[in-house]
């Protein structure tokens, strides 16, 4: 049985600052870590892995520094990496990201899971993981939030909603994206810290996974980001001051007269 | 592909011609940046630095080149939730009944099999000229392979230039299906919507890396265009009672209609408190709250407000409450009238869940906390000696 884990690596927004001026993160000297959900999506696929035997490859698509991202998820227990790498991939957005990563499966073959994060917290979409179920024709279930049952050939999960929960059973082949509920990404073990110094991650062009050029990257992606720009926010901050009687009054006060309250 | 230049958008400043590394852009006489594509290797510099968008990326065609003005109106994917239509569907015929009228064309609701009557008048009440049921049993449930596959048949015949959606976990999975099958663009959790005329280009704007910046993004060469929008972000226009549209069924191939997936059951939070997507008060606690048996605090302050009970991460991650409960980047995007931040920092990962309630009030004794740059209100003190006070406020007035 085989998983394959999409793994992607972004800039670590949480460890910097947001500038006081213009209200937008500090992003220079910034360190580059695994998106904090494929953590997640590691943890689910070695879950799978620990009930199935399964193997367990993880794929990213990026630089070539991408590829301390799967260093790093192979040290958890993640069997073995092939990273997506070439300028014809840059630009992509959702549309051309998830037609890569669909070619760089089927390259590997036969994936029986492809596990995925529930977003990127960079581009924040949440559209690659049911983008890729499309390309390949596989079932998705997104925000996958724990396993009720891990069989041989089938899953049954429990998904987040609006509402709360929904419980879904599905046979393989099958994507499904993954929350922070399936439970804490395991520490590494120093055999596989070993490991993941060692193993040998290769680098897959648009050949390699035969893709057609002209879908990926920016030529692939229809979207275009047409303006960047610091939003606005909130006006002047009123300041209640006072003892906390007063100052509860106050408030109450304003917002019954705003017909808040 | 290549660079192209929206002249009426094009100030003059000549700032494209200053950064080009290779420099391909000149400026013509009459104050319009000339590129040449021989010289231009497509970094992006310009497109970035422009300050008024006027630069955009031109593609070759990615579908077969369908004549592009086939494809006219705007169409909205309505979704349900306990059983009846969701709130973000009224609002998103709303804002598509807007769009529709500066494009001059009309706005269709979509539902899936097994909507109430009652429920498809009020989608014509709050904009849609028309209402198409896709009939299916299987599609009463939010599946989303037959439902994609259906809605794809669908959008084929129909022909739409803009479909819209909620951001929520039936709008996104579905949407971001159906717009590989298409091969064209999908935005996601738009937070402003506008149109381009003449060119009738919508122009999607959403936040990115967590909020800090916000993106205008247009997807110029493919049809339809499609985005996902943030339920709470869009007003609801008054309805109108008199409006009556015409209601269609469409019945798609059969065999499109099953799926693997199969639906074992859901389970509702077992909370009595009053949800957090559709609350319209929203009273949260952080970490500054420091126990859990503290936390009913914000619960009782929420109760006599008649609103939800928010958290950031802290008190999640510390059992105090569930993660259902969670406001930011890994929980829930609110938008409610009113925000009361108890003991919240206001981490930038919070914030983007929040930032855009009507009116946000931080209780808080750091004056400098970040929340303050999102706050409307703040009360600078000691939460545990300001909210009990605020509940004996609160109390007075509802008794006298
Ligand atoms: C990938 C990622 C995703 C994340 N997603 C989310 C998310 O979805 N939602 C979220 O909320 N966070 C999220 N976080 C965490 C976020 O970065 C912050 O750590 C978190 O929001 C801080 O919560 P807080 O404001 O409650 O705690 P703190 O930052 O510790 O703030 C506590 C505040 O309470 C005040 N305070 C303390 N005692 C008192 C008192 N007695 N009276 C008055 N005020 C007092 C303090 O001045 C302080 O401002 C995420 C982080 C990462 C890395
Ligand atoms: N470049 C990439 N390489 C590998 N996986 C990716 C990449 N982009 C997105 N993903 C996967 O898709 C998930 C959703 O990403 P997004 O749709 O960008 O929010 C992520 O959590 C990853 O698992």
């Amino acid at each position: 049985m085989k998983i394959v884990v999409c793994v992607k690596q972004v800039p670590d927004i949480s460890q910097s600052k947001v500038d006081p001026e213009t209200y937008t993160i500090v992003r220079t000297g910034v360190d580059a870590v695994v998106n904090p959900f494929d953590l997640y999506a590691v943890e689910a696929a070695l879950q799978i892995k620990d009930k199935t035997g399964a193997i367990v490859t993880a794929i990213s698509m990026g630089p070539p520094q991408a590829e301390d991202a799967l260093r790093e998820v192979i040290s958890m227990g993640v069997d073995n990496a092939v990273l997506l790498s070439s300028k014809d991939f840059a630009g992509s957005d959702t549309l051309a990201t998830s037609y890569s990563l669909a070619k760089g499966i089927k390259q590997i073959g036969e994936a029986d899971v492809i596990v995925t994060g529930r977003q990127a917290i960079d581009g924040d979409t949440a559209q690659v993981g049911p983008g890729i179920a499309e390309h390949l024709n596989y079932p998705v279930i997104t925000d996958v939030n724990g396993f009720l049952e891990i069989g041989d050939s089938f899953l049954k999960t429990r998904a987040m909603t609006e509402e709360g929960y929904v419980d879904l059973s599905v046979g393989f082949p099958v994507v499904i994206s993954v929350g922070k509920g399936i439970g804490e990404p395991r520490m590494p073990s120093l055999r596989n810290k070993t490991r993941s110094r060692k193993e040998i991650i290769p680098v897959w062009s648009p050949e390699d996974i035969d893709a057609d050029k002209s879908l990926l990257g920016l030529k692939g992606s229809p979207t275009q980001v047409v303006k960047i720009f610091t939003p606005e926010i909130g006006g002047q901050v009123l300041f209640l001051n006072g003892e906390p009687l007063a100052q509860a009054e106050r408030i109450v006060g304003i917002l019954s007269e705003r017909h808040l309250i | 592909m290549s660079l192209k230049i929206i002249q009426k958008r094009c100030v003059s400043c000549s700032l494209c011609e200053q950064v080009c590394p290779v420099k391909a852009v000149s400026m013509t006489e009459d104050g319009l940046p000339l590129i040449d594509s021989a010289l231009c290797n497509l970094c992006g510099i310009c497109i970035e630095k422009c300050p008024t968008g006027a630069i955009v990326r031109v593609h070759g065609t990615l579908s077969s080149q369908e004549d592009f003005d086939e494809y006219k109106g705007v169409m909205v994917i309505a979704e349900e939730e306990e059983g009846k239509i969701a709130q973000v569907s009224y609002e998103l015929v709303s804002k598509g009944s807007e769009l529709a009228s500066v494009l001059k064309v009309p706005v269709t609701a979509v539902v899936f099999d097994s909507a109430q009557e009652e429920d498809l008048k009020n989608l014509s009440v709050y904009g849609a000229d028309r209402v198409i049921v896709i009939k299916g049993e299987i599609l009463g449930k939010p599946l989303i392979g037959p439902r994609s596959r259906a809605l794809y048949e669908l959008i084929r015949k129909e022909k739409p230039e803009i479909v819209l959606t909620g951001s929520t976990s039936q709008g996104r999975p579905l949407l971001s299906r159906v717009a590989v099958r298409l091969k064209t663009g999908l935005t996601a959790d738009c937070t402003h919507l506008e149109i381009e005329m003449p060119d009738r280009h919508l122009l999607q704007t959403r936040p990115a890396w967590g909020g800090s910046i916000m993106a205008t993004i247009m997807t110029p060469n493919t049809r339809p265009q499609m985005a996902t929008v943030r339920p709470r972000v869009m007003r609801k226009k008054t309805p109108d009672y008199t409006k009556r549209s015409e209601i269609s069924s469409f019945i798609t191939s059969p065999e499109i209609l099953t799926d693997p997936v199969q639906f074992l059951g859901v389970i509702r939070e077992e909370t009595s408190r009053v949800r957090l997507d559709n609350a319209d008060i929203i009273v949260s606690g952080g970490r500054g709250i420091k126990s859990p048996e503290n936390f009913s605090m914000i619960e009782k302050l929420a109760l006599l407000l008649n609103g939800a009970v928010g958290s950031s991460r802290p008190p999640v991650d510390d059992g105090w409450i569930s993660h259902s409960h969670q406001v930011g980047q890994t929980g829930r995007t609110v938008a409610p009238k009113l925000y009361v931040a108890i003991g919240i920092s206001g981490a930038i990962q919070h914030l983007v869940g929040m930032q855009s309630s009507d009116c946000i009030v931080a209780i808080n004794k750091d004056k400098d906390a970040p929340i303050m740059n999102v706050a409307d209100y703040a009360i600078i003190g000691d939460l545990f000696e300001i909210v009990p006070e605020l509940i004996k406020t609160l109390e007075k007035k509802k008794t006298g």
